[in-house]
């Protein structure tokens, strides 16, 4: 879309002769919904929407329990500590943020009294602070006010290192500083056009001073209140058991009106994701299964004459398959896949691009996700806004067996294709999950017969996923040609999860394979074009980087997304839970109920 | 006797450095890494995560983290966990009912079980009666628990709806109506682990006993006209009992550690899971000291054994 006409556009909300649905829907004919079609107005001068609420009970309480199985429990309670979305889920029953995120991207105000928009001062034009007013006579549960001092007590509480705080990466490189008692601003070192990332959402909610202020630092962990949280949320906490129960009961002082809904609250942990979808649409014992990762087909039989459905939620989560740059089987200094070397028959693009004709998407959504899934050609699926309409996928062993047959990769005699005695022989590596597995026998199939030799390898999650340094098994040293996983996309901007793949941040040896880019990838055009991206305030031009951004892994072909992954949750008949595929699935909780 | 057992007690020691060495040896070489999760967070830079392993203690060379567990265990503490940042005894210790509830029950059950039934297979061998109690028991032993488990679920559970499936631990009402609600959900997983734990221990028991029942000293007090009942309590049960203690005592340490397979499906907070779910987080602190108790354990059970050896058969000598 032409910037004039965006601008233009956004001039007629201001003044009232388009309404912002209008805006949205234009917005969306072009590629540009979601999340960020709402930043665009904020910055553009007119506010973001405030998320509409479904809630429908008009009085507090009265609900009974809300049973959630959560088939891994939390296992602590502090938000700074949480090292999963499990322990940020258990959190979020007592703690709340300044704002949360609804299922459409759009901001919901949680301890905030206002979006900051520019028109009412709380945006700099320059994209370089933010001002949130704090909604006035929120209480802690034990009766103390809720007041900018904690908030700003949060953010010293977490840059702290000693605290060893997991947050400290979303706050140390801002400042946080009161104005008033119900006034916080923040100010960022350049200009930030994700503006909502501190204390936005499940995992940066807010703990309070008065009963932290003593164990800052080292002493951290020594405090009382890690394990029996007092928060500001609709849930009074009441017992924890960490990996099994965490048990909560109604608020009565809750500052939002004839909320919650439910008297008291409880999240059991433990057991498997099958088992977890069976106690909640087959038998019915608990309310609400959480990350129910089950095969579709399962889960379709479970629902024929069940107590519950499955819900899903759509978010930015992509399955991908990663090819690897350099060469896994050449040791240099020690170090295999390592930056020096070059992929042997990658480093041919018709090898990348036969491959990538090979991964049947479409059996892969029917046979494996079902409705989880969804087919596509980008890395980048979400939000909205950011996805490209530029790429296009295909399955076609005839067309990869052509384009491998133009650039000389002839079959030999066993059938497999080589070319200057490289034979296509190739090692895919994943993690131990039954979906993957599935997954990598549909693309092994289907190699097979365009004369690709494919060896799989499954990897124990624990391992896969380690930072092990002594270790051979971790994504990050990538010692096979292709590897299959997801990284999640955990907030509504894509600014965090394309700056991984910059050439300065390959996986070696030297930096322990920490490095973020892990297919040792290097485009310098992609490299510029991130960090355009990165200081770029205007959002137009911004999403049309990261779309670029998307293109160019595109046209390298150095992931081939196999599905864009939905989140799946199982619910009872009758409860209407809020669930975002842009935040926690407690994110919303506050405006869950029951339908009588 | 008191000499004996605290001659037990001094071989135990080195007995126990030594295990608790190799446990920390074999949990320090295995793979994993207890912030794995972080590794995928694109939140979370790599540099949070070196902190967090220099604070854990992670990058010490495994000689002196050795020492350093070994001194603290002696000061009574017993490690801090990496995932949930609390003390593992307390952990453990919250662990500790639902486990010796529920695995306690199921050993209970099997005795009861598998004694009378084993006592009167040997007194009538080859009969009907030990025929059908024979063929049971290796049903029993052949289904393993997770089959059982998920067969039970799907009949009393799912089809039948009479019991429910997920074990909580904070069962609301008070008085009677908790307590049945406590038994109710606690049927499924004992008649599981009970019903597998008895079908070995009736075939054990009836073994042992036919062992005995066979002896001259038997038929000697059956010449002198004793009845049934009395010949087998008092002379030949007390006799066989004695490989059937060894046996229970070495399950005792099981029914603290719990029944992970069982824990898993019923979604029991005990020990068992506790460990499983350590494990698989690479909790090593929490990984070490259950195991360690369950070492511990070990050596004392054995050493109960001995001693009631002694009471069982004085002819048995503690020197």
């Amino acid at each position: 879309m032409l910037d004039k006409e965006l601008r233009s556009m956004i001039g007629q909300v201001k003044d009232g002769r388009m309404d912002r649905r209008a805006f949205i829907t234009r917005m969306a004919a072009v590629g540009l919904t979601a999340p960020l079609a709402n930043q665009i107005l904020a910055l553009g001068g007119v506010a973001m929407a405030e998320g509409a609420s479904t809630y429908k009970p008009t009085k507090r309480g009265g609900g009974g329990a809300l049973k959630l199985l959560w088939w891994q429990g939390p296992t602590l309670l502090n938000p700074h500590f949480a090292t999963g979305t499990k322990d940020q889920d258990g959190a979020r029953l007592f703690y709340e943020p300044l704002a949360c995120w609804d299922p459409d991207g759009n901001m919901k105000l949680v301890l905030a009294a206002e979006i900051p928009s520019i028109q009412n001062g709380g945006l700099a034009a320059d994209g370089k602070s933010v001002t949130w007013k704090l909604k006035p006579g929120v209480k802690w549960h034990d009766g103390a006010p809720f007041t900018a001092d904690d908030v700003v007590f949060n953010w010293e509480y977490a840059k702290d290192p000693a605290t060893s705080a997991l947050t400290i990466a979303t706050l140390r490189d801002i400042t946080v500083e009161k104005v008033d008692d119900l006034t916080v601003r923040i100010l960022f070192n350049k200009p930030t056009p994700f503006w909502a990332d501190a204390f936005v959402g499940a995992p940066n909610t807010i703990i309070p001073k008065h009963l932290f202020k003593d164990y800052m630092g080292s002493k951290s962990r020594e405090a009382p209140t890690n394990l029996s949280p007092v928060g500001t949320g609709p849930y009074k906490f009441v017992e924890f058991k960490p990996g099994d129960l965490v048990r909560g009961v109604l608020n009565p002082d809750y500052h939002m009106p004839s909320r919650p809904y439910f008297d008291s609250v409880e999240m059991k942990g433990g057991g498997d994701a099958v088992s977890a979808a069976r106690a909640v649409i087959q038998t019915g014992e608990y309310d609400f299964g959480w990350n129910i990762q089950v095969e579709d087909d399962v889960l379709l039989r479970l629902e024929k004459g069940g107590k519950g459905k499955t819900v899903y939620a759509v978010g930015g989560d992509t399955e991908f398959i990663a090819l690897n740059f350099t060469d896994p089987n050449t040791e240099v200094d020690g170090e295999r896949s390592s930056i020096k070397t070059k992929h042997p028959l990658f480093s041919d693009p018709a090898v990348r691009k036969a491959l990538s004709l090979l991964i049947d998407r479409e059996s892969v959504k029917k046979a494996i996700y079902g409705r989880a899934g969804r087919t596509t050609a980008n890395f980048l699926n979400g939000p909205e806004k950011f996805v490209s309409k530029n790429t296009s996928w295909e399955f076609s062993i005839e067309k990869a067996s052509k384009i491998l047959d133009e650039a000389g990769w002839k079959p030999g005699a066993d059938g497999i294709r080589e070319k200057d005695g490289k034979k296509l022989k190739l090692l895919y590596q994943t993690s131990i999950n039954g979906p993957r597995q599935k997954t990598q026998a549909i693309v092994k199939q289907a190699c097979q017969k365009a004369g690709i030799d494919v060896e799989l390898k499954s990897v124990v999650a624990s391992v896969f996923f380690s930072s092990d340094v002594g270790n051979p098994d971790t994504y990050s040293k990538f010692y096979a040609d292709m590897e299959m996983f997801q990284i999640p996309l955990s907030q509504p901007d894509p600014s965090q999860h394309m700056r991984r793949y910059l050439s300065t941040l390959v996986a070696t040896k030297e930096n322990k394979w920490q490095g973020t880019n892990f297919p040792r990838w290097v485009n310098k055009e992609y490299d510029a074009t991130i960090q355009a991206a990165d200081g770029e305030m205007d959002p137009v031009k911004r999403a049309a980087l990261y779309i670029k951004a998307n293109d160019l892994m595109y046209q390298d072909t150095v992931f081939i997304p196999v599905q864009h992954r939905l989140k799946v949750e199982a619910a009872a008949n009758n409860l209407r839970p809020v669930v975002s595929g842009w935040a926690n699935e407690t994110d919303n909780l506050f405006d869950w109920y029951r339908e009588e | 006797m008191s000499q004996y057992v605290l001659r037990r007690l001094m071989i135990a020691i080195p007995s126990l450095l030594g295990i608790s060495v190799v446990l920390f040896v074999v949990l320090a070489l295995a793979p994993g890494d207890p912030f794995s999760e972080l590794a995928t967070n694109p939140n979370v830079p790599p540099e949070v995560q070196a902190a967090l392993r220099a604070k854990f203690g992670l990058d010490d060379p495994i000689h002196l983290r050795y020492l350093h567990w070994l001194n603290a265990m002696l000061h009574g503490d017993w490690g801090f966990s990496f995932v949930s940042r609390m003390n593992v005894d307390t952990l453990i210790l919250q662990r500790l009912p639902a486990t010796l509830y529920v695995i306690g029950s199921a050993q209970i059950l099997a005795l009861l079980i598998a004694i009378p039934v084993g006592v009167y297979a040997a007194t009538k061998p080859y009969s009907l009666f030990d025929q059908i109690a024979n063929t049971l028991a290796f049903v029993g032993f052949s289904l393993p628990t997770f089959f059982t488990g998920i067969l039970f679920i799907l009949i009393f559970s799912v089809t039948l709806d009479w019991l429910p499936f997920v074990y909580t631990t904070d069962i609301k009402g008070t008085g009677i109506h908790w307590v049945l609600e406590m038994i109710r959900q606690a049927i499924m997983p004992v008649a599981v682990l009970g019903l597998f734990q008895a079908a070995s221990m009736t075939r054990f028991v009836r073994s042992a006993m036919l062992d005995v029942i066979r002896l001259d000293y038997v038929t000697t007090a059956r010449a002198k006209g004793l009845g049934q009942a009395k010949v087998i309590v008092k002379h030949v049960m007390r006799n066989a009992m004695i490989p059937v203690v060894t046996l229970i005592a070495l399950q005792m340490p099981a029914v603290f550690g719990g029944a992970i397979v069982t824990e898993q499906i019923f979604r029991i907070p005990g020990i068992g899971s506790l460990l499983i779910s350590s494990i698989l987080s690479n909790d090593t602190p929490v990984v070490m000291a259950v195991t360690f108790v369950f070492a511990c354990l070990v050596v004392l059970f054995n050493l109960i054994a001995d001693v009631l050896y002694g009471w069982l058969d004085p002819r048995i000598s503690l020197r």
